[in-house]
């Protein structure tokens, strides 16, 4: 029997929203003086606000090397639970017991100075995840092959590519000894081959040595083949917890409630332009239609609105769309074919984008949405849509479907 | 309640009104070093001369005090020699003003870092005041060069007992800097026009402070209020030390340290209420 390595007790964490103060100092000393002579409590003068739940009740004991896969929609709790584990912020309620040090890469390569080599970075890094020097001097090495970046050590960080700057990154947190580990979806950075290996190294931090992980991402492959167990949030509470197909399969089951776009708190960007919505057109009828099967013209016609947005930069509208288990399948892009986009600087407008002979098997697709200009990003709603595709026949009437496990995409061949 | 013996920690929604972890903190004290290293080095790399402003920017501000002053304005001196009596003004503010301006931004220019990562805040504004410690110490040897100059020269430089106080004046100085900078970050986060009357308030404090002008030289009625001002003391005594020059007197240090040591507490205090949850509020 092996001992417990973190006990999670009734975990929930409220945020206000609408005022947090009044903004100025003479009134919010006035309102907590008034509240403190007629004796009312703190909680009396919050409620005023509203109060918001994005984690309630949270229970779950991990026993030492178990690694515990974290899934849930957009806006589930995913993130918030992570940063309470990793003691960025403190739950409301709560408590957590653990034992062992707990180290939490919530991002790569946090605290890297551009200015300093990498040799300095890796010291800086390592201390900053808590690290002690005599164990970073005992890993450098190690990290240093792990990363690949040997010939360029003592060169500022700010010459690396963007590469080789988060294979230097990832080595460091790779080789941190603490007893439990967090892990954010950093892997969701790299090439292919880099990806494969932190995957592995990760295998092996929980199944050889013994360490507790906790895990969060959106591919349920890497889940799979990670953890050992999987929490479940939806909306803040706790769904399921144990066995992790299980928690998988529930989870791709109610996985097509989506919160409406108006409602959704975690958008990213500074707003100046804006996702209102989006209609599917089928390209044949020019009709708007929720039917998608293989091999169609799909039209989708983005509906935005723009306040005060600068007309000099070049506008980017990306969308992403990833397959059931969150693997990025394509991204269609403007930057990537080279288009220009002439938005409104005031106002509402649309923009139609024509998908010819869609290639996609059948199957679920999520659409990530992803506005900016000038590197200013305006607005960014991962999984903003889902769309279920039906089954048809890519190359027509004749034709027949692709073999199941032989790929998630047709490509547009012909026989000459 | 988790019932194993081998439990080693715990994550607490309810705290203590100091909740700070010094035990943790010196966990991290590699962490520490790094962060004054960091700052160091990367101040450096970023200039074309280097450590050379270490040694520039005090020297041009003393012509321009001398030239200001001095000559247009005709302040006394105490007939002291005007690159020695502006130059410890002009020291010890900067440390002061640097340990204000920095302490006050900290959580802003670290909010990237503390939203990804633990570790003790503290430590964090602790490497500010001793990074810029080094600069003070770089920036007083040059001091203690033009001194030695002026002294083969003729001048006589009246170094008492009283330098072995510069210990303490640069703990008071430190921690001064760092209470207020530290009360001005955890008010900050909350309100934001804060920040913007804080580069602001540090001139205005220099000008209430003796660093263009000796004590003895304001008026009688101002004395009494620029000698409320705690750097005064520091400055004075600092004066004093080495050129025998200025207003040294125990009750007024004794004032300025229990001052300073409640300043500091007040925002360490606010620090620690301020920085478990302000990622919340960012």
């Amino acid at each position: 029997m092996k001992s417990t390595a973190l006990k999670v007790e009734n975990i929930s964490k409220s945020y206000l929203i609408g005022k947090i103060s009044s903004g100025t100092l003479s009134r919010d000393i006035e309102s907590k003086l008034t509240n403190w002579f007629s004796k009312k409590s703190d909680e009396v003068a919050l409620n005023k606000n509203e109060k918001v739940w994005s984690l309630k009740d949270i229970n779950f004991e991990l026993k030492q090397g178990e690694a515990l896969g974290i899934i849930g929609k957009n806006g589930a709790g995913k993130s918030t639970l992570l940063k309470i584990l990793s003691r960025v912020t403190t739950p409301t309620k709560g408590n957590i017991y653990g034992t062992g040090r707990i180290a939490s890469l919530l991002e790569v390569g946090t605290g890297f100075h551009p200015e300093l080599s990498g040799r300095e970075n890796i010291f800086l890094n390592g201390a900053i995840l808590g690290m002690k020097k005599h164990e970073i001097k005992k890993n450098f090495d190690e990290i240093v092959d792990f990363s690949g970046v040997e010939s360029y050590i003592d060169t500022p960080v700010k010459r690396y590519s963007s590469g080789m700057y988060v294979r230097l990154a990832f080595a460091v947190a790779a080789h941190l000894e603490s007893e439990i580990l967090i892990v954010d979806e950093v892997l969701a950075v790299g090439d292919a081959d880099f990806q494969k290996k932190c995957l592995g190294k990760m295998g092996s931090i929980s199944k050889g040595e013994g360490r507790t992980v906790l895990f969060v991402s959106h591919n349920m492959q890497s889940i799979q083949n990670l953890c050992t167990k999987a929490l479940l949030l939806n909306k803040g509470t706790m769904q399921g917890f144990g066995e992790v197909p299980k928690m998988i399969g529930e989870y791709l089951q109610n996985n097509d409630v989506l919160v409406p776009l108006n409602e959704r708190v975690d958008r990213k960007g500074d707003g100046k332009v804006k996702v209102l919505g989006i209609t599917f057109i089928d390209g044949l009828t020019l009709l708007p239609t929720n039917n998608f099967y293989v091999g169609m013209d799909l039209i989708i016609e983005v509906n935005l609105q723009s306040k005060k947005f600068n007309l000099n930069t070049n506008f980017e509208l990306s969308l992403g769309i990833s397959d059931q288990f969150g693997m990025r399948i394509s991204l269609v892009s403007n930057k990537i074919s080279g288009q220009k986009i002439s938005p409104l600087e005031n106002g509402i407008w649309s923009q139609k984008i024509k998908l010819k002979k869609l290639p996609l098997i059948m199957g679920k697709y999520s659409i990530t949405i992803f506005l900016a200009s000038g590197g200013n990003i305006h607005d960014w709603l991962t999984d903003a849509f889902i769309i279920h595709i039906e089954s048809d026949k890519y190359f027509g009437e004749l034709s027949y479907t692709l073999p199941i496990g032989q790929g998630s995409v047709y490509t547009d061949f012909q026989f000459i | 309640m988790l019932k194993t013996a081998k439990q080693d920690w715990v994550i607490k929604s309810k705290s203590n009104w100091l909740n700070i972890d010094f035990i943790s903190a010196w966990e991290y004290k590699d962490l520490f070093i790094l962060f004054i290293k960091r700052d160091f080095v990367a101040f450096y790399k970023q200039t074309i001369l280097g450590p050379l402003w270490f040694f520039l920017q005090p020297i041009i501000t003393m012509f321009v005090f001398a030239f200001v002053f001095g000559k247009i304005g005709n302040i006394s001196t105490n007939n002291l020699p005007k690159p020695l009596f502006y130059l410890p003004g002009i020291i010890c503010w900067n440390y002061f003003a640097e340990c204000i301006l920095k302490n006050s931004t900290v959580f802003r220019d670290n909010a990237n870092l503390f939203s990804k990562v633990y570790f003790p805040r503290i430590i964090l504004p602790m490497s500010i005041v001793f990074s810029s410690m080094v600069r003070f110490f770089i920036q007083q040897f040059l001091f203690v060069i033009i001194l030695i100059i002026y002294s083969f020269n003729g001048f006589k430089t009246h170094i008492n007992a009283t330098i072995l106080l510069l210990p303490v004046l640069l703990i008071l100085m430190a921690a001064l800097g760092q209470g207020i900078g530290l009360i001005i970050s955890s008010l900050t986060t909350k309100y934001r026009d804060l920040a913007l009357l804080v580069n602001f308030g540090v001139q205005l404090l220099m000008f209430s402070t003796t660093v263009a002008y000796p004590l003895s030289a304001a008026p009688q009625n101002f004395k009494f209020w620029i000698a409320l001002n705690p750097m005064t003391t520091i400055l004075e005594t600092f004066r004093y030390s080495f050129l025998g020059q200025g207003q040294f007197s125990v009750s007024a240090l004794i004032y300025t340290s229990i001052l300073t040591l409640v300043i500091f507490l007040l925002g360490i205090i606010l620090f620690s209420k301020v920085e478990k949850d302000f990622i919340d509020t960012i």
